[in-house]
């Protein structure tokens, strides 16, 4: 078993994608003016979020987002023992290393102010939280108020009579750069809260440990787990309104799409519920490619016409929240008569109401930040697409994502200067010949496969959000350098949500084909975005390549009572679809059977 | 109909321990505790004390005990062998051997089954002694049928009394041997599939939130008397997972024999010996009957189980012994929080030295 990984200069091109690097900001790929820094150091890829390379203004949201994480860590609550999470790209996938602080004087002059900042939102947390739903709010409406329009012929009248003194180039820019400022915003308020809500999550699971040597990570998080949470309404929703179809005879509609269904209770339903609910990325929000419901019917009318056929069947297709709520309390009861003295249960009593406190925010923010606002802005930038396509710099809307976010002023300016001048701009020859050759590039560098990791591992991972995001440890480090198998050649990952189940894989490598799922088939994915939750309902399993117990998949499948195996890192290269599997969630093994 | 002499397992009340001894009583209370418990009746120790007082006991007993010498362990297997022939050739009460033949066919009424085969065990007992054990120091007899069979090994368990195991003890605890009563148990037999034992709490660390299980095929002799490395799993208490299961060779077995009187060991197959002696199903069930124990006894017990093989899957766990875990009870129990300490000071020390745990990742065998 090899000790260590690839070192990213040991990296190749793909053919095809030689110049990658200047489709990001300089600042982003390895380069020789920081080697030593850079090899010295162990890198992961970070195949929850970007399991794609990116194009290079989807790139803005991996910059965004852990820069906005880092600096919460670094320079809000000072984390005693950690500054942020380094980031970097190679031939267009993302690594990460998290950054330790390694003085032992340093970490603890920190620790009294993290005491005093931290404390403070835990102590405010509901308020705070109010606040925070509040303002995000908003944020999404100003966002939504921007708009990209074409440059007019000539300024309107009243910009004259009421004495404007600016015009509409001016106005675009601005726009843009608003909506910049609003996208990294979005990712400050993201990271307000969750950076603190897994160190109490750590806390209520280390004394969970401590007390109980042998208690399963499932069971701590079933502790905690079974409240409803926004982050299942879309899916809620869809639920119902598979049930007016059944309940109005509209199964006929159905099948027409929403054009078939319009004048029907159906309609009423999904217009007063299609926003916010479903603004739902069927990916994971961070593509511009990642399809959202709203504006791809299809997709949910398709999971609809899954959950008609289940209630034809006879089958309660709800959600047992009752009967989850109601084993949560008996599992909770029963640890707490286990502990040793009242002292103890004191203090678990405490930990795990800290841990509820924070744990809706834990598993909400994803949906107004990934997927509500992450589809707001992306349709924003498609508008702006619009332009460009209409000024003929882009022979596409969604060509807009092969510009850089700062080449986006560039070309503004161009198209600008042009129209103030009276003249013609230079992007209508340059970026369609510029774009054509960056897909060149990216398609390149999709036929890549990145090693899961670069450079070498340390003896032990300790930084707490590595080990409780991304379910990076020791033992997960291990398994990719023996290639994730064990001794009978299965695979073997996380126990992430418990029970066995055994069926036909179907390796989906794409939210846009969970259609293709069968019931009973064992989903293998490279990860589980939450938009997958109909395919829930038809799958006996899970087994994902990269995640640990709190990722989405993990967390889903405790919800819905499905085995689930996460974090395998080699599941869907490994497995082909047919092939018979038995998955055992209590464990964290994958078996082929014969 | 329980008497003076008899006290059948589910009219056991609790001041019938002193007459029935330890190991019936926790019977009783099992069966009290809708724990399923084969049924089964004890011989109190009355029966017993009207052969001992029995006056040709009395005097060569005594006259026997006088002559030995302690530090001569062939003078005492040769007196151990005196006192039982002597005990065993006595022809029993005539009211006692009604009441054993009586309750016995009982049994095998209740049993639907003539001649229904019983485990008869010692049970002995010291009123004034609470705190001395004698576990396995006394006789169990498998696989007796018949009620003439039956008589004769109840007498074989009072002889036990006077095992030389049995005799030196007393003699190194200082203990007179007119102390010590013995009651016996008469309790239909089970034909294990499988058996072994449950600690309601894991030996290694204490961790009372799960159920340690031992087990192997057959009789549960092999698990405790250490014939065989038994298959071994952890369950966890709360919610019910197996989470670490360690399957051994388990080379030999005690079943029934031919005859169907009485037992013998017999070589395990190499495929049997690599398959787990129990499944997961009847593994929770298991985990279900050790917590109810421990909840009934209020404490962590230490279980014997075994899985019959002529019952379905779902009702064929029976449970034949609990006692208190002995162990970590007397240790000083596991602390976590610290006192006086906020939760913020708590998160700060888990920041510091975060979980390197992740307990669910099970460890490779060997090599890491």
């Amino acid at each position: 078993m090899a000790n260590r990984f690839p070192s990213p200069f040991e990296a190749e091109t793909p053919p095809g994608a030689e110049g990658w690097e200047d489709l990001y900001t300089y600042s982003l790929p390895f380069s020789e003016d920081r080697r030593d820094y850079e090899e010295a150091t162990f890198w992961f890829q970070d195949s929850i979020h970007w399991a794609e390379p990116l194009t290079p203004w989807d790139a803005t949201w991996y910059e965004y987002a852990i820069a906005a994480l880092s600096q919460y860590n670094t320079r809000h609550y000072l984390i005693p023992p950690a500054l942020g999470i380094d980031y970097r790209l190679l031939n267009g996938y993302a690594y990460l290393t998290p950054v330790p602080v390694l003085d032992g004087a340093e970490i603890e002059a920190r620790v009294p102010q993290f005491m005093e900042r931290a404390g403070f939102y835990f102590m405010n947390w509901g308020d705070l939280y109010d606040k925070w739903l509040v303002k995000m709010k908003d944020l999404i409406a100003e966002m939504e108020a921007i708009s990209f329009s074409p440059l007019p012929e000539k300024e309107d009248m009243e910009v004259i009579t009421e004495g404007h003194g600016t015009g509409s180039g001016l106005t675009i820019q601005e726009e843009y750069r608003g909506l910049l400022n609003l996208g990294l915003k979005l990712w400050h308020y993201h990271f307000e809260f969750l950076n603190l809500g897994y160190a109490a999550y750590l806390d209520y699971f280390g004394f969970c440990k401590q007390a109980f040597p042998n208690i399963p990570d499932l069971a701590i998080a079933r502790m905690v787990a079974g409240v409803e949470v926004d982050l299942f309404r879309p899916d809620e929703e869809l639920k119902k309104l598979a049930a007016i179809v059944v309940d109005n005879g509209l199964e006929d509609q159905l099948a027409g799409g929403l054009a078939a269904l319009e004048g029907t209770p159906f309609m009423d339903h999904w217009n007063s519920v299609k926003h916010p609910w479903f603004n739902y990325s069927a990916g994971n929000g961070f593509y511009h490619s990642d399809k959202v419901w709203i504006e791809h019917p299809e997709i949910p009318l398709g999971f609809v016409a899954g959950y008609v056929e289940r209630i034809k069947a006879g089958e309660d297709i709800s959600r047992p929240i009752e009967r989850i709520r109601e084993e949560r309390d008996r599992i909770v009861e029963e640890y707490t008569a286990l502990l040793s003295s009242d002292e103890d249960r004191e203090a678990f009593q405490g930990k795990l109401g800290l841990a509820r406190v924070v744990f809706p925010y834990v598993e909400n923010h994803n949906f107004y930040v990934e997927h509500w606002s992450h589809s707001v802005m992306f349709r924003k930038m498609k508008e702006l697409g619009d332009v460009f396509v209409k000024e003929g710099f882009l022979a596409s809307r969604e060509d807009v994502f092969y510009m850089k976010r700062d080449e986006v002023n560039e070309a503004l300016w161009d198209m600008y200067s042009a129209w103030a001048v009276g003249t013609s701009p230079r992007g209508p020859v340059y970026w369609p010949r510029e774009v054509a050759r960056r897909k060149g590039i990216v398609d390149a560098l999709r036929q890549w496969t990145p090693s899961p990791a670069l450079g070498e591992p340390p003896e032990v991972v300790t930084e707490p959000f590595t080990i409780m995001l991304w379910g990076i440890t020791s033992e997960s480090i291990g398994m990719w350098l023996g290639a994730g198998e064990d001794a009978d050649g299965g695979l073997r990952g996380f126990a992430a949500s418990p029970g066995v189940a055994e069926g036909p894989a179907r390796v989906i490598m794409s939210a846009d084909d969970i259609g293709q799922l069968e019931e009973g088939e064992i989903l293998v994915a490279p990860i589980t975005a939450p938009s997958w939750a109909p395919a829930f309902g038809t799958i006996g399993a899970a087994v994902t390549d990269i995640g640990g117990m709190m990722s989405h998949a993990a967390i889903v499948c405790r919800e819905y009572g499905l085995p689930a195996v996460t974090g395998t890192a080699f599941g869907t290269r490994d497995i082909e679809t047919g092939t018979m599997l038995r998955v055992d969630g209590s464990s964290g093994t994958v078996t082929v059977l014969d | 109909m329980s008497n003076r002499f008899i006290v059948w397992f589910n009219d056991y009340r609790p001041d019938d321990r002193p007459r029935v001894g330890g190991k019936n009583a926790g019977l009783g209370e099992m069966i009290n505790a809708d724990l399923p418990v084969p049924p089964g009746f004890a011989v109190t120790t009355e029966g017993f004390e009207t052969i001992r007082n029995h006056p040709r006991t009395v005097e060569e007993v005594r006259e026997l005990l006088a002559t030995v010498d302690f530090g001569d362990p062939p003078g005492i297997r040769e007196l151990s062998r005196k006192i039982r022939s002597l005990i065993e050739a006595l022809p029993m009460a005539a009211d006692v051997e009604e009441s054993i033949r009586l309750a016995y066919t009982q049994l095998c009424g209740r049993c639907k089954q003539d001649d229904v085969p019983v485990a008869v065990r010692s049970s002995a007992t010291a009123e004034d002694l609470p705190d001395a054990s004698f576990a396995g120091q006394q006789d169990t007899f498998l696989w007796i049928r018949g009620a003439d069979s039956v008589v004769q090994h109840v007498k074989r368990c009072w002889s036990s009394l006077f095992t030389d195991r049995a005799m030196s003890y007393r003699h190194e605890m200082g203990h007179d041997h007119e102390v010590v009563s013995m009651s016996v148990a008469v309790q239909q037999m089970v034909d294990p599939k499988s058996a072994g034992v449950a600690f309601t709490l894991d030996p290694a660390t204490g961790d009372r939130s799960q159920v340690a299980i031992e087990s192997s095929w057959g009789l549960g002799e092999a698990v405790v008397s250490g014939e065989v490395t038994p298959d071994n799993f952890l369950v966890d208490k709360v919610i019910l997972e197996i989470h670490s299961r360690t399957i051994s060779p388990k080379h030999t077995e005690l079943v029934m024999r031919a005859d169907g009187n009485g037992v013998e060991w017999h070589d395990v197959t190499a495929e049997r010996q690599q398959a787990p002696s129990v499944s997961d199903a009847e593994l929770l069930e298991i985990t279900r009957m050790a917590k109810a124990a421990e909840r009934y006894f209020g404490a962590p017990q230490d279980v014997e189980w075994a899985v019959d093989r002529h019952l379905p899957e779902g009702r064929n766990i029976v449970m034949l012994q609990s006692r208190p875990e002995t162990v970590w009870s007397r240790k000083a129990p596991r602390q976590v929080s610290e006192p006086g300490s906020g939760f913020m000071d708590s998160i700060v020390s888990t920041l510091l030295s975060p979980v390197h745990t992740r307990g669910s990742v099970p460890a490779d065998d060997g090599e890491a």
